[in-house]
């Protein structure tokens, strides 16, 4: 068969599921309802931590409307631990309340005001212990330690060599050396160093944390959780309950957005020990200050030294990052590991000592975050790059485009080569910022670049059934949360089967029915899913090939797939004809199966990334020197993602990640005063609004058709973001002369320092 | 306690607690799922419907408020299969990603443009301050409105 031009997959297609959303038919979990549904409420610490001396729900337990109370005593028919890293965190607090907003005990009611009035009625006798809230808090001397035990390991085998530090609030570190970075910095002309500050943020996605659950009559249990990886659920649930995997049906609706605040269990444990104790199923559906209390990005402290020859050349980095992961692992300890394995960023460094340590504090935990870790790095290096440049009296761009790493040069051994050309994605940038034009003397221009691997060894299977009237189903296990994987796999199913869009389903995910996926994060939908349902798709295109050639004694070689028919040299046979054929009558189906699985390597984090995410982003800004208000006039990000599969939906994914990057950069901080947090809700937290977003935003893309995804795609949704900051910065600095090392750039913390500059 | 009104064009007679929210009532009793509950605080906008064409926060409006009044929520946007303008324009535009704060912006976007057909880009900007969304940028959301706005002219 010869290549054809692409018909679906490069085409700026409408949403699949944009219909019922304009519409508001779209179901999220909150949505639903089971008849003879309960609804929780959960009693939460009020201490960033406490130990918990009693805890009696009796009097909740016998109110009129209440089915269940419980505490963790209750939980003696299920594993009382959970947790993706380690088995650190209790689905009701056990002795221990670790952070503010911890979970106690909980109620199943009939309404979510019994339910609430419900909770009044536990006791709960609490002795307050000295708290560790910050960093230094947690790294000092004689620290209260926020675990004194040692955690139980979790449950996913690629995790397992994480490892806490006894006796410390170190609950993981990572070291990564090459080279002699000693030597190095000793010879180099100039060394460039500080520390950087990334402020702990939440998510905010507009859907709080939502789970529906119940237990069927044969023992089973089937959930409709707000989660970004149903399988890592199902493991967790299993553990939990003693339960085989196949016993346990995790099903995902619309997601009201994740960005990793949904990724791993979050409630989901709870409401499953709540539904079986009611008897009945149990709506556990948390409100924004509950989501603050549930999960966040990790906080950082970064310091990052750099050399630089006096040409330019790097030759040596060394980082010490200490991440805030909050009162329970999480999945912060891979954070931690993933993100300061490529501390280095985009460029060729041959001399490199990386260390960090993923740090308990008793505040919420800290797990994902779209960037990953990688945003609280970024901040330092390419900050630090353009005060290199600065010394070195060398252009940013030019110093950047220096130090990049070509297009299929090594990483690390036995990773994945360079699969883009940052230079190219740097040169659009630079372009369209018109970096080399003369700006008004009120704006300053930055730029920053990153570059991020994805999670590796992972798997993604898929199933695609083409039914007697031509028709497409495709089984994946990739949540739609408003990324657009739904319309983005229905793409390259109908690209490849030859048929509209419109004839193609993509099932929601749902553990009994679609197949295994490991995560819907790391940007790796596109590229992982979407290449399983690729093979899976050509399965099918095989068998309809297969049938035909049989059937008419051609050679498949002579048959081609066109609008809904394999076509030989002298004949056209829909698929339904097609199917007739294989099966004698209108009946059956034709099922395809696509396994990408790439397995374990000899990279240095034991999986070679399927792809490397590369982005580039500049910024114009200007600033209020009387108030400090820093505006982002235009912002322009460019990214590199093989082949856009569609233009439309990456361009809105990339927008949202610029504005969300300008969140922490300029707006967001989870501020907290003696263990309490301050700002847990939307009146106080600001998160950007439509008049916070740039007036001028374009989000460009590179397409080189080299990435190892579907028609040479790769991953993308998380580059965006990840230069923001030190783009903006960067701007701030080569405008006003100031540097700045910590985020957000308020208008406080600005004014402040360009008043102490004036002085 | 009683109340009368008219919900996306159809009159309903309803038995509700005084301390009832329009958002509960219409999402648990009308089984008008559209509204969202998130930030339960007016700052989000998910929950936005229209009273008597005006926009509205539903989580922190009292049910009765809302008697003899007409409510539009996004179910009542469509003209049966044949779709707003707006809700056209932000299929086309890209402006729907997660769709969770879609139909609180829809309504927001048709009160403005009841107020004022032909909205500048700081117009729909300045209205779009209560509604909150986490996924576009906006950018998309605000190109749709201007579209649709230029469409109903």
């Amino acid at each position: 068969m010869s290549a054809r031009p692409l018909r679906v997959v490069g085409h700026p297609a409408p949403r699949v599921d944009g219909l019922e959303k304009v519409t508001g038919r779209a179901r999220y979990v909150t949505d639903l309802v089971l008849p003879g549904m309960a609804h929780a409420k959960v009693l939460r610490s009020p201490y960033a931590h406490a130990r918990v001396t009693r805890v009696d729900v009796a009097r909740a337990r016998v109110r009129p409307g209440v089915f269940t109370a419980l505490s963790s005593a209750d939980l003696t028919w299920c594993e009382p631990y959970f947790g993706p890293a380690f088995r650190d965190r209790p689905v009701l607090a056990i002795d221990v309340a670790r952070h503010e907003g911890e979970p106690v005990a909980a109620v199943a009611a009939v309404d979510e005001a019994t339910a609430t009035e419900a909770l009044e009625l536990i006791d709960v006798d609490y002795e307050p212990l000295p708290s560790a809230i910050t960093l230094e808090e947690a790294l000092g001397p004689g620290a209260p330690l926020v675990h004194t035990g040692e955690p139980l390991s979790g449950h996913f085998a690629d995790l397992s060599t994480l490892r806490p530090q006894p006796g410390t609030n170190v609950c993981h570190r990572f070291h990564f050396e090459r080279g002699d970075t000693v030597t190095a910095l000793a010879g180099a002309d100039l060394v460039v160093e500080d520390t950087y500050r990334f402020p702990p943020v939440q998510h905010v996605a507009l859907e709080p944390h939502a789970v529906l659950a119940a237990w069927d009559e044969t023992g089973a249990l089937t959930l409709w959780a707000s989660t970004q990886n149903p399988y890592s659920v199902r493991v967790e649930l299993a553990k939990m309950f003693g339960l085989p995997l196949a016993r346990i049906r995790v099903i995902v609706p619309h997601l009201g957005g994740g960005f990793g605040s949904k990724t791993y269990a979050k409630l989901e444990p709870l409401a499953a020990a709540l539904a079986r104790a009611a008897g009945r199923p149990v709506r556990l559906a948390a409100s924004v200050p509950e989501a603050f209390q549930t999960v966040r990005r990790c906080a950082a402290r970064v310091g990052t030294r750099v050399g630089f020859r006096r040409d330019g050349t790097l030759v040596a980095v060394e980082c010490a990052a200490d991440y805030d992961v909050g009162a329970y692992a999480d999945i912060g300890p891979r954070v931690v590991q993933k993100a300061t394995y490529t501390a280095t960023g985009p460029y060729r460094v041959p001399h490199v000592k990386l260390d960090a340590r993923a740090v308990y504090t008793n505040t919420t935990p800290g797990g994902a975050f779209r960037g990953f870790g990688v945003p609280q790095l970024a901040w330092a290096l390419e900050s630090l790059f353009d005060v290199a440049a600065d010394r070195l009296d060398r252009d940013p761009v030019d110093l950047r485009r220096q130090n990049f790493l070509a297009h299929g040069e090594e990483f690390a051994p036995g990773d994945t080569p360079i699969d883009g050309k940052l230079e190219e994605s740097l040169g659009r940038a630079a372009e369209a910022i018109g970096w080399t034009r003369a700006g008004a003397a009120d704006r300053g221009r930055g730029v920053a670049a990153m570059l991020k691997a994805s999670v590796a060894p992972s798997v993604s299977e898929a199933i695609v059934r083409l039914h007697t009237d031509g028709s497409v189903s495709v089984l994946a296990s990739a949540v739609e949360m408003g990324q657009g994987t739904r319309t983005v796999l229905a793409q390259i199913a109908a690209e490849v089967l030859s048929v509209p869009l419109a004839r193609v389903t993509v099932v929601q995910p749902d553990t009994a029915v679609t197949p295994y996926d490991q995560t819907t994060s790391s940007s790796r939908s596109t590229a992982m899913t979407g290449r399983a349902v690729q093979v899976a798709a050509e399965d099918v295109r095989e068998q309809l090939v297969r049938v035909v050639a049989e059937a008419l004694g051609v050679a498949a070689r002579d048959l081609a797939l066109e609008d809904g028919a394999v076509v030989a040299p002298a004949r056209r046979l829909t698929y339904a004809e097609v199917l007739v054929l294989r099966f004698g009558m209108s009946g059956g189906e034709l099922i395809g199966r696509g396994v990408i699985a790439p397995g374990r390597t000899a990279a240095p984090l034991g999986g070679s990334t399927p792809f490397w995410e590369m982005a580039v982003g500049a910024a114009e800004v200007s600033v209020d020197e009387e108030t400090g208000a820093v505006r982002v006039e235009r912002y322009v990000s460019v990214a590199d993602v093989g082949r856009a599969i569609n233009p439309l939906l990456l361009e809105g994914q990339d927008e949202g990640g610029v504005v969300q990057g300008l969140g922490h950069t300029l707006l967001e901080e989870m501020l907290y005063a003696d263990g309490h947090l301050l700002n847990g809700t939307l009146l106080a937290y600001r998160v950007p609004r439509a008049d916070d977003a740039p007036p001028a935003l374009e989000c460009r893309f590179v397409e080189n058709a080299d990435g190892s995804g579907p028609f040479g795609a790769k991953g993308a949704g998380e580059g965006s973001l990840i230069p923001v900051s030190p783009a903006v910065a960067n701007a701030l600095a080569r405008l006003t002369g100031v540097r700045f090392r910590d985020l957000p750039l308020t208008p406080e913390r600005v004014w402040r320092a360009l008043r102490a500059r004036g002085r | 306690m009683r109340i009368r009104l008219a919900v996306n064009g159809r009159a309903q007679d309803l038995e509700v607690a005084s301390h009832a929210l329009l958002l509960d009532v219409l999402r648990d009793v009308l089984d008008l799922k559209g509204a969202k509950r998130s930030c339960d605080t007016q700052v989000c906008g998910a929950c936005t419907v229209l009273v008597d064409g005006l926009a509205v926060s539903a989580c922190t409006y009292l049910a009765v408020e809302a008697d003899g009044r007409s409510v539009l929520t996004v179910e009542g946007l469509a003209d049966g299969e044949s779709l707003d303008p707006l809700q056209r324009a932000f299929l086309d535009a890209g402006a729907v990603q997660c769709g969770f704060c879609t139909s609180g912006m829809l309504l927001t976007a048709r009160a403005l443009l009841r107020e004022n057909g032909a909205p500048t880009r700081d117009d729909v900007l300045h209205y779009l301050r209560g509604s909150l969304c986490r996924c576009t940028g906006y950018r998309k959301i605000v190109d749709a409105v201007l579209t649709a706005a230029e469409t109903a002219r």
